[in-house]
């Protein structure tokens, strides 16, 4: 019997080409008669087209055309096009021009003139709800429902709140659970806070590139995309294509981190240039141009008020957020509420908020959309009350935490699993916290110790895909899948819950992947720490189907009955006499000879037309099997990561080290060590970023960036961070995945950003400054008594 | 006319291979060259469009510009020594470390392996309105954007301003200034040479320039004397970041100590103005003292005083930050 492949470390089949240079991104590909598009962006942050002068562009040598707004499919506000004659952020693609190279291309662009009419503008949601404020959008300033509107709060809303606090007027979005006022009159401790959350530019390495071109009525893209088979279903949406006439080609994709769940706008203009120009066009997207394009975390300004009972119990958790949701509107305050709720379990909780439309680049989930902000925000206030109550900063934790009966959120649901609590205590022992919390405030040379810590849970698994594998004659398993492929080995550690339904060993199992002309099955996107859970529950699902069909073959060629077999080691064999029994390739070759079900030719009836397709395309190549994940689930699936810092903050510079950082997870049952590890601290290191470091700078007078570099966005580097860190899961597995597994992709962003604030709070007697990122000035002039350079509302700094 | 980012625009490429070649070639093309060292400051300007010049002047291969040469005065820095090459050159680790110091804490071992001291001393400012092609002062307009109460400035200057409002980036300037040290300039004239801190240029002479270099000229060497071979150096750079940063403030200082009392002292800083600060007054003051955490504390107030200190919106943080790294660089960290 093969060992389980689940748990054990075991590199993914990318490796060797990432490592030596080979594996080819989509800015990597050429097609015969490929020319080079370049784009013209707007350097205004709102404004409208008037009129474009390309002429001098068009006659240059080498130039094949331009593409316009005017060329492309006009999208519905609050829609995003690909292209724009209001542009309503600065960097916004405005036209493509497609030359013989790029040089060409850029010093084509540089010779187009165009009229701008300047268009009013807004960067802080405040300045927009102000009643003489700017709005963001023509159409108005914030979506109610389905419809733009514009909500502007009155002067004295502002007057009441003076200029401390975030000013609290009328709301666009709000659910209650419970009585808010009765938990705070029960409440001994009350916190009435006013929190900024930066907004941060995703930067994944690789820029949102893509190359396409026209081929007998389909399109053909290599693109960078975090998924596949749901990326091509959204650009045959966006190109208005059926989905056999896209074919999506993108096996490797160098980070995304929510910015390119599903593709994004920008790739659909070498799609349309192709089409326009018959002509293979390639867009590669500059690190300047995806510092605009490449999408960013909406940031938030929240007014935060908790109240707690002499215990520590959380009675009333009162929040109030303002979602800085850039022009098209992508906000995740609201959706932050439920993950507060989960993790503290407020007796009563109200959740408030607006989101505003403001002329900066386009926001977009990234990882862990919400949730980290609002772990973020809150955590350093727990530290806070913990202080005034006089009880300990981990047992106001372990007070609140939920177990596996808490409910929460606005429909109070239940979870699959929950282990945080042990998550914690394991944490403790791991980070050595008793022994660490005695340096708390101590003061070495000018070295002042702060220990932080936070718990960080997020949404971590969707049901209801598709699985798809094919047993070939040489008795190989090819697992397709349709999820995406950005680092995370979802593609070959989710598989693994095929393999071992059938007992193969991973020498003897092919991942197919990356290129929807493979056929691929419908997935989940590669996104939201989702795959894990669904995927292992769709493989799994596909691996029964794959077993159920070698046992029927075994028991028409060999009696008995199709129970009496069992599979293991390449062989469906008999339980009672193992001998008796056949090949995996013998049983693949009598699947083609069978039909139906067996062989493709017919697809299960409750798959997706995506994986059908599939399945149909794979007829005769061995023993299909495809099945629909329709395991049962009740509750929502939540992971955790509980985030340990030490910090040292120098009281003379304001300078942050951090000595050590420690992350346990709930994750369920771990799939891969090493790269459960990877994710938990990279994603730990996201956050630190969010603490330390990243940042947006807008001047507020002309409304465009400056931090659009990464040297002056400052995502935090290999020194900024200590070089052991420690990691560990807790190991116990969910009971509604059959593999046991949750995802793990997000909840560690909040840990890492809350864990080094409620250090830094610490190292500085508890005083939280409420907002990120603490840079050495914000901290010094906090050390030093000087007045703020910041007002506490004061976004993109 | 549109602008496009990211796109290098054409040049000629020219590659002498000798420093008198090299002037030649850029007396000829005059404000339309550029020379090229290590590229990291140059291909960002490139990159962005907004310098265009005609003819590029590559000095990768002119050998007599690189290398460190070790003699009994002191030590002589070819302008195009990697910066790598000087962070980790045994003779400058022994008898200079505060140079080796500040090299080490240049950007990343990438950019250190490319780039050179010659660029790290003669690069442009980062000003982010200025490297943004905005018209100002020193892009040839006739207004500051980084400077007006609302301006994004936090990394902008707190002394020194001439309508001008940016910084000197370099992190080796500092450790340059505290060691004495000279700078060779080698032009169609012939060769001049001038002490470090002259080498750079106020706003209020020429906005236009960071350093005295003429478009004709070259620095070929930087020439270290022995005079504060071994002595007690100081160096430390706040940055944002602990790797590819500029410095929010950065200090230097050589201090020799004689039966317990400071004997002599030369103090540097960079990060507070258009050009590196040396600062005179300072080493005057504590000469003939003990180098306490009391006297530390005096010089970092000293020192604000002495230039006269004025923080713009939102740099205030850089008083505190630049007297607290003045009084470490007489006491030393440890409090």
């Amino acid at each position: 019997m093969a060992e389980k492949l689940i748990g054990q470390d075991i590199s993914p089949p990318d490796l060797i080409a990432k490592i030596t240079g080979r594996a080819k991104y989509s800015e990597d590909f050429r097609a015969d008669g490929m020319i080079f598009a370049k784009l013209l962006l707007s350097p205004m942050p709102h404004c409208r087209v008037r009129r474009i002068d390309a002429s001098a562009a068009l006659a240059m040598e080498g130039v094949f055309g331009m593409l316009t707004a005017d060329d492309v499919p006009a999208v519905d506000a609050p829609g995003e096009p690909c292209l724009t004659n209001e542009p309503l952020y600065e960097g916004e693609a405005i036209l493509a021009i497609a030359a013989v190279d790029e040089t060409t291309a850029a010093e084509a662009i540089e010779l187009i003139q165009i009229d701008y009419e300047p268009l009013p503008f807004v960067l802080n949601p405040l300045d927009s709800l102000h009643p003489d404020g700017p709005n963001g959008r023509l159409e108005g300033n914030t979506r109610v429902g389905r419809e733009i509107k514009t909500i502007k709060w009155t002067q004295e809303d502002f007057d009441i709140a003076g200029p401390e606090k975030m000013p609290m007027g009328e709301p666009s979005d709000e659910w209650t659970v419970g009585d808010i006022e009765k938990g705070f009159s029960e409440a001994k401790v009350i916190l009435d806070e006013t929190v900024v959350h930066q907004s941060l530019t995703h930067h994944p390495m690789e820029p949102r590139s893509t190359m396409a071109y026209w081929k007998n009525g389909k399109i053909y893209m290599h693109t960078s995309t975090q998924s596949v088979s749901r990326t091509r279903a959204a650009l045959a949406n966006m190109l208005d294509l059926d989905l056999e006439d896209v074919v999506l080609v993108g096996e490797f994709c160098g980070g995304g981190f929510g910015s390119k769940i599903s593709g994004s706008p920008i790739m659909q203009v070498p799609a349309h240039l192709s089409r326009k120009l018959n002509r293979p066009v390639m867009l590669r997207i500059t690190r300047y141009e995806e510092n605009y394009l490449g999408r960013a975390r909406p940031g938030m300004q929240a007014r935060i008020k908790i109240g707690f009972r002499e215990d520590g119990r959380i009675t009333a958790l009162d929040i109030y957020a303002l979602g800085d949701g850039g022009p098209y509107g992508t906000n995740d305050h609201m959706s932050g509420g439920s993950t507060a709720s989960l993790a503290y379990q407020p007796l009563n909780q109200r959740q408030r908020g607006v989101g505003v439309y403001t002329n900066t680049p386009p926001k977009a989930a990234q990882r862990g959309p919400g949730g980290a902000q609002y772990i973020g925000m809150l955590e350093p206030l727990m530290d806070k009350a913990a202080r005034e109550l006089g009880i300990d900063r981990l047992d106001l934790r372990r007070i609140n935490a939920p177990d596996g009966n808490s409910v929460f959120g606005p429909r109070q649901g239940g979870l699959t699993s929950v282990h945080v609590k042990e998550a914690i205590e394991k944490g403790v022992e791991l980070f050595g916290w008793n022994e660490r919390i005695q340096r708390s405030g101590q003061l070495n040379g000018t070295k002042k110790t702060g220990i932080g810590l936070a718990i960080s849970p997020y949404t971590a698994g969707s049901t209801g895909f598709d699985g798809l594998l094919v047993i070939r004659p040489d008795g190989k398993l090819q697992i397709h899948q349709g999820i995406g492929n950005l680092g995370t080995h979802s593609i070959a550690d989710t598989g693994r819950a095929a393999a071992d339904v059938l007992g193969l060993q991973w020498k003897d199992c092919e991942i197919v992947w990356g290129d929807t002309s493979q056929h691929l099955p419908w997935s989940s996107v590669q996104a939201g720490s989702q795959t894990t859970f669904a995927h292992t529950r769709a493989n799994h699902a596909a691996g029964m189907d794959a077993k159920r069909k070698l046992q029927e073959i075994a028991a028409l060629d060999l009696g008995g009955s199709p129970s009496d077999y069992e599979t293991s080691d390449g062989r469906v064999f008999r339980r009672s006499n193992p001998s008796r029994g056949m090949s995996l390739g013998a049983a693949a070759e009598r699947a083609i000879s069978l039909g139906g079900t067996y062989s493709g030719a017919e697809p299960a009836e409750d798959l997706n037309d995506m994986t059908k397709m599939a399945v149909r395309g794979l007829e005769g190549k061995g023993l299909v099997a495809a099945a629909r994940d329709n395991y049962p689930r009740e509750g929502a699936i939540q992971s955790w990561v509980v985030g340990f810092a030490e910090v040292e903050v120098d009281v003379e510079t304001g300078q942050v080290d951090l000595i050590n950082y420690t992350g346990v997870a709930d994750v369920g049952t771990v799939l891969h060590p090493r790269s459960l590890r990877a994710q938990g601290l990279g994603g730990s290191i996201q956050g630190m970023g969010i603490a330390m470091s990243q940042k947006w700078v807008f001047d507020p007078v002309w409304g465009v960036s400056f931090a659009n570099r990464l040297y002056t966005a400052r995502p935090p580097g290999m020194l900024d961070i200590p070089l052991d860190m420690d990691w560990a899961a807790v190991e116990i597995p969910d009971p509604q995945n059959p593999v046991g597994a949750k995802g793990i992709g997000e909840p560690p962003v909040g840990a890492g950003s809350a864990a080094l604030t409620s250090a830094i709070a610490d190292a500085l007697d508890g005083r939280c400054l409420c907002r990120t990122p603490l840079t050495a000035d914000v901290i010094l002039a906090e050390i030093e008594g000087l007045e703020p350079a910041y007002g506490p509302l004061d976004l993109h700094v | 006319m549109a602008v496009i980012r990211d796109m290098i625009s054409g040049f000629e490429l020219f590659q002498p291979t000798a420093v008198d070649d090299a002037i030649e070639l850029l007396s000829r093309y005059g404000d339309d060259g550029w020379v090229l060292s290590g590229g990291l400051d140059s291909f960002d300007w490139f990159k962005d469009r907004i310098k265009k010049p005609t003819a590029v002047v590559d000095l990768a291969n002119v050998e007599e510009l690189k290398g460190v040469r070790i003699s009994s005065d002191g030590v002589e820095i070819g302008a195009m020594t990697t910066i790598t090459e000087v962070s980790k050159h045994p003779h400058l680790l022994e008898n200079y470390s505060i140079l080796a110091q500040a090299a080490g804490h240049i950007a990343t071992p990438q950019i250190r392996n490319r780039g050179t001291l010659g660029g790290n001393l003669s690069q442009d400012t980062r000003c982010w309105y200025y490297r943004s092609g905005w018209p100002c002062y020193r892009a040839g307009g006739n207004v500051c954007y980084a400077g007006t109460p609302t301006s994004m400035n936090r990394e902008h200057c707190i002394t020194g301003a001439s309508r001008c409002v940016a910084v000197n980036p370099s992190d080796s300037a500092p450790a340059l200034i505290a060691l004495g040290a000279q700078f060779v300039i080698r032009g169609p004239r012939g060769e001049k040479i001038v002490e470090a801190q002259d080498y750079f240029m106020s706003p209020a002479v020429d906005i236009q320039r960071m350093t005295v270099l003429k478009a004709d000229e070259l620095l070929t060497s930087i020439r270290i004397p022995a005079t504060w071979s071994g002595t007690d150096f100081y160096y430390e750079k706040m940055e944002d970041r602990k790797a590819w940063d500029f410095a929010l403030v950065s200090v230097a200082s050589a201090i020799k100590i004689n039966g317990g009392v400071i004997e002599d002292a030369r103090l540097a800083v960079n990060g507070i103005a258009p050009f590196p600060v040396r600062l005179e007054v300072v080493e005057s003051f504590i000469k003939g003292k003990e180098p306490t955490d009391e006297l530390g504390m005096a010089a970092g107030q000293l020192s604000l005083s002495t230039i006269n200190a004025q923080p713009l919106r939102h740099n205030g943080f850089k008083l505190p930050l630049m007297r607290n790294l003045v009084r470490r660089s007489i006491r030393g960290t440890e409090g």
